[in-house]
C-alpha cells in the first residue's frame, strides 16, 4: 500500500515538475505570435498555405479559420477511409468503412474525441491508420492548444480586437511541440517493445503447435501523439490494454504523463503569458484536487473488489504474491493501482484511451470515469480542458458578485451579461447533448439489441456513450455495440456539438474581454489567486457539473453499486 | 469627350472574416497530411527501424527459423505440462456462419475483452466455472479460494503474465506431469517473475510463455 501511496505521488511530483518548462515553452510560442521570429518549417508552411503570418485576426475570423480547416481536414480524413480499399498497405485485405461509420470516425478524430466503432485491427489498414487517424490526431490536438493560445492572448489584451494569427498558432504548436515531442516519444516507446513497422502481420507457431496471427504496423508513432495530443484512439480494438500499444508498466506511467502535460502546463502557460503566475497556480491547484479525489474513489473501489467474484471463489486479497482487486478486464502488468491511475487520467485529461475494459469496473470504479467526463474540467483535453475551467472560473466570479451585489470582475474586466450568456449557451451545450441523446436512445427501438449488459448497467453503457461523445474524451463502456446507422450518427454529432458549441462561444467570449478596458482593482473586488477562490471554483464546478447529472448518475452506477451489495 | 460614367467596383465596406479562408484551409489539409500523416510515421519507423529492429517487429520469440510468438503477447496453452495464462474473451469468426463469432482464446488478431460488467449473471457464472476448473485442475480443496487473476478475462484478451500467487499454485500440476521436483519448477517460476519497474511501477508478474519455453529448455537439457 505504501509503494502504491509512494507511486501517485511521484506521478503527480513529475507531471508538476514538467507543467512548468512546458507551459514556459507554450508560452514563448504563442507570445511570439506577434513578431517575426518564426521557423524555417513554420516560414515554409506559411508560403505552402498561402497565408500572411503578420495578419491580425479578430476572434470571429480566428474561429472561422480554426473551424473552415477542421471541416476540410475532416473532409479529406473522411474520403481517405472510404477510399481505403485503393490505397497501398493494406496487407490485411481490410474493407472501406461504411459511409455512417466514416462520418463518424471523420468527426471523431478531429473534435479531439477518437471515440471508435470499430475495432482498429480488424478495419483498418496501416495506410489509414497513418494517413487518416494519425493525421486527424495531430490536427484536433494542435488546434485544440492553438485556440487556447488565442484565448489566452486574448484575456491577456484590453481595449483591443487582436486574438493572434490562428495559421501562427497552430503551425508553431505544430512544429515546436508537438512533431519533435512524438518523434522523441515514439523511440521510447519502441524501446520499450512497441512496434513500427510498415508490415501488417507476423505469423507465429505456438508453443503448443497452434498458428497464431500478430497485427503490426506504425504503432509507436500513433500512441506518441494519442497520448501527448489527448487523443486516445487505439491502433487496436482493446486500445493501451493491448501489449502492442502499452508493453510494460513504464509505458504506462509515460502514456499517464504526456495525457497530462499540456493540460497541466497550459495553467503555467496562462500564468505567464498574464504575468498572474499565482493564478495560474491556483487553477493548477483545483485540477489537482479535484484529480485526487476521483483517484482515491476509483482505487479504493477497484482495489476493494467484487462481492460476487469473492463469494464465487476468487481470491481478491492484496497479498504478497498478488495484487488481488477486481481484475475482471485489467491486465496484470498494471494491476489495480496502474489501472486506476489510468482511469482517472484518461477522463481526466479527456483522452479517451484505456487500459483496462471500464465496462468491467465495478459501479463506484465506473462513476469515476463518467463523473469526471461530466464534469469536463478535471485537466481536460488539449486546450479545450483550461477553457472549460476559466468557463467555470467566470461563472464562480458571477455568483460571488451577486451574492455581495456587485458587478463581477475576472483579471480586471468587467463580466456583463454578454459575457455570461455566452458561457451559460457552452456550460448547458454539454449536458443537453448528453442528456437529450441518452433519452433519445432510450426510446429509440434498436437500442436494447446493441446492449452486452441487462439492467443498470445496460443504462450505464448508453448513458457513457453520450458522455464520452460530448466530452470529447472517447473511451466507452465497449460493450454496446455502437456501430449502428443510429449510433454513429448521434453520436457523432455529439462530439461536434460537444467541441464546437464550447470552443466557439468561449472564443467569443473571450473576444469580448479582449475588447474592454481593464479596471483597477477595488475593495470591492474578489480576489481570484487565493485558497479561497480555489475552493469556491471547485465547489462551482462540482455543483453547478455535477448536479445536472445526479438523476441520470443515480439510474447507472448508484443503482448497480446496491444491486452488488445486497446480500 | 467621354460621357459614359463607369462605375469603379464597389470596395467591400468592411472585409468579409470569411476573405481568403477557403484556399488557406483547404491547402492547409493537405499540407498537414504530408507533413504528420506520411513523413512523421515513415520518419518514425526508418529510425526504429534501423536503431530498435527487434522491437519495432514486434519483439519475435525465435526457436531456429521458427516464430514461437512474441514476448509481449500471450499465448493458449492447454497440456497439463505447461503453465496456463489468464482466461481470454477474444473470439473468431465461425467457420460455419461467418455472421457468428466463436471463443479463441489468445486470438491476437482480434483483442477483445468480456465486456461483462461487475453485476452480469453471466460474469458470475463464468467465473464459478473457472474456479471449478483450477480447483480440480491443480488438485486444490473444494472450498480453496483462486488467485483473482486465474478465473477472470484480461482487458486485451492477450494478457501474456500471471500473478505469482497463480504460477506457485500451478507449479505443483507442473512439476508432477512433468517428473520434476516442485522446488525445482518453483525455482523456475521465481527466476521468471518481473519484478516491479524501479521498485515502483507495476505489479511483479510471470510471463507464461518464457516459463514455458524454459520448461521445454530444461527437459530438452537432460535429454
Amino acid at each position: 500500500m505504501e509503494l502504491i501511496a509512494l507511486e501517485f505521488i511521484l506521478v503527480l511530483a513529475v507531471m508538476t515538475g514538467l507543467a512548468w518548462p512546458m507551459g514556459r515553452w507554450l508560452a514563448r510560442c504563442f507570445d511570439g505570435g506577434t513578431d517575426d521570429t518564426h521557423w524555417a518549417p513554420e516560414r515554409l508552411s506559411y508560403r505552402a498555405l498561402g497565408v500572411d503570418p503578420s495578419e491580425r485576426m479578430g476572434w470571429a475570423r480566428y474561429g472561422l479559420a480554426l473551424l473552415l480547416s477542421n471541416a476540410a481536414m475532416m473532409a479529406l480524413a473522411y474520403l481517405l477511409l472510404r477510399l481505403q480499399g485503393w490505397l497501398p498497405l493494406n496487407g490485411l485485405g481490410n474493407a472501406a468503412q461504411a459511409p455512417d461509420l466514416a462520418f463518424n470516425t471523420a468527426a471523431s478524430f478531429i473534435t479531439n474525441t477518437n471515440w471508435q466503432a470499430y475495432g482498429g485491427e480488424g478495419s483498418l489498414s496501416n495506410a489509414t491508420q497513418m494517413v487518416a487517424i494519425t493525421f486527424l490526431m495531430f490536427c484536433g490536438a494542435t488546434a485544440g492548444v492553438a485556440a487556447a493560445g488565442g484565448f489566452i492572448r486574448a484575456l491577456s489584451r484590453a481595449s483591443s480586437q487582436d486574438m493572434g494569427n490562428y495559421w501562427v498558432d497552430f503551425m508553431r504548436v505544430l512544429w515546436r511541440v508537438m512533431l519533435p515531442l512524438c518523434f522523441v516519444l515514439a523511440l521510447v516507446y519502441v524501446w520499450q517493445g512497441m512496434p513500427q513497422t510498415l508490415s501488417s502481420e507476423a505469423v507465429a507457431t505456438t508453443v503448443e503447435g497452434a498458428r497464431q496471427q500478430l497485427i503490426l504496423g506504425p504503432v509507436a508513432s500513433f500512441e506518441s501523439i494519442k497520448h501527448i495530443g489527448t487523443n486516445g484512439g487505439g491502433f487496436f480494438n482493446v486500445n493501451a490494454a493491448h501489449p502492442f500499444e502499452n508493453p510494460t508498466p513504464l509505458s504506462n506511467v509515460l502514456h499517464i504523463l504526456s495525457m497530462l502535460l499540456i493540460p497541466s502546463a497550459l495553467t503555467v502557460t496562462f500564468g505567464t503569458m498574464l504575468a498572474k503566475t499565482r493564478q495560474g497556480w491556483v487553477f493548477f491547484g483545483s485540477f489537482v484536487v479535484m484529480f485526487i479525489g476521483f483517484l482515491a474513489l476509483v482505487f479504493s473501489a477497484e482495489q476493494a473488489g467484487n462481492p460476487l467474484l469473492a463469494r464465487a471463489g476468487a481470491d481478491q486479497q492484496l497479498s504478497a504474491t498478488q495484487g488481488g482487486g477486481n481484475m475482471e478486464g485489467k491486465e496484470l502488468r498494471f494491476g489495480i493501482a496502474d489501472t486506476a491511475l489510468f482511469v482517472s487520467t484518461t477522463t481526466a485529461a479527456t483522452t479517451g484511451s484505456v487500459n483496462a475494459m471500464h465496462d468491467s469496473l465495478t459501479p463506484m470504479g465506473g462513476f469515476v470515469p463518467l463523473a469526471q467526463m461530466m464534469l469536463n474540467s478535471v485537466f481536460g483535453g488539449d486546450g479545450v480542458g483550461f477553457i472549460n475551467l476559466i468557463q467555470y472560473a467566470i461563472l464562480t466570479v458571477f455568483l460571488a458578485g451577486m451574492m455581495i451585489g456587485r458587478t463581477p470582475e475576472f483579471l480586471g474586466k468587467k463580466i456583463e451579461a454578454r459575457e455570461i450568456k455566452l458561457v451559460m449557451l457552452s456550460v448547458l451545450a454539454h449536458p443537453a447533448s448528453i442528456l437529450g441523446f441518452t433519452a433519445l436512445a432510450c426510446l429509440w427501438p434498436d437500442t436494447a439489441a446493441s446492449l452486452s449488459n441487462p439492467g443498470a448497467h445496460g443504462f450505464a453503457e448508453v448513458l457513457y456513450a453520450y458522455t464520452s461523445g460530448t466530452a470529447n474524451n472517447g473511451s466507452a463502456f465497449a460493450g454496446l455495440n455502437a456501430n449502428t446507422p443510429f449510433f454513429n450518427t448521434t453520436i457523432g454529432l455529439a462530439m461536434l456539438i460537444g467541441r464546437f458549441f464550447t470552443l466557439l462561444p468561449m472564443l467569443a467570449m473571450a473576444g469580448s474581454l479582449a475588447a474592454k478596458k481593464t479596471v483597477a482593482a477595488g475593495p470591492g473586488t474578489f480576489p481570484t489567486a487565493t485558497p479561497l477562490f480555489m475552493g469556491l471554483l471547485v465547489f462551482v464546478v462540482l455543483v453547478v457539473g455535477g448536479l445536472t447529472f445526479l438523476p441520470a448518475l443515480a439510474l447507472g452506477p448508484v443503482v448497480e453499486q446496491l444491486q452488488m451489495l445486497q446480500p | 469627350m467621354n460621357t459614359l460614367n463607369i462605375p469603379a467596383p464597389l470596395a467591400p465596406a468592411t472585409a468579409s472574416p470569411l476573405q481568403g479562408l477557403l484556399g488557406p484551409c483547404v491547402r492547409g489539409a493537405l499540407f498537414v497530411l504530408l507533413i504528420t500523416g506520411v513523413a512523421y510515421p515513415l520518419v518514425t519507423t526508418g529510425m526504429a527501424q534501423l536503431v530498435l529492429p527487434h522491437q519495432a517487429n514486434g519483439s519475435l520469440i525465435r526457436q531456429g527459423a521458427v516464430v514461437v510468438g512474441s514476448e509481449h503477447i500471450g499465448q493458449w496453452f492447454e497440456g497439463a505440462a505447461y503453465f496456463h495464462p489468464r482466461p481470454s474473451a477474444t473470439r473468431t469468426p465461425d467457420p460455419r456462419d461467418a455472421s457468428q463469432t466463436v471463443a479463441a482464446p489468445y486470438n491476437a488478431a482480434a483483442s477483445s475483452g468480456s465486456n461483462l460488467g461487475p453485476t452480469n449473471p453471466a460474469l458470475i457464472a463464468s467465473v464459478q466455472e473457472r474456479v471449478a476448473a483450477y480447483r480440480q485442475a491443480n488438485g486444490l480443496a473444494a472450498d480453496a479460494a483462486v488467485p483473482v487473476d486465474a478465473v477472470t478475462a484480461s482487458a486485451s484478451g492477450l494478457d501474456p503474465h500471471i500473478s505469482v500467487a497463480n504460477a506457485q499454485l500451478q507449479a505443483v500440476r507442473v512439476a508432477q506431469a512433468r517428473g520434476l521436483s516442485l522446488a525445482l519448477a518453483r525455482q523456475l517460476v521465481q527466476q521468471h517473475t518481473e519484478g516491479r519497474v524501479l521498485g515502483l511501477l507495476g505489479e511483479p508478474r510471470v510471463n507464461v510463455l518464457r516459463l514455458n519455453i524454459a520448461l521445454d529448455a530444461l527437459k530438452a537439457g537432460k535429454e
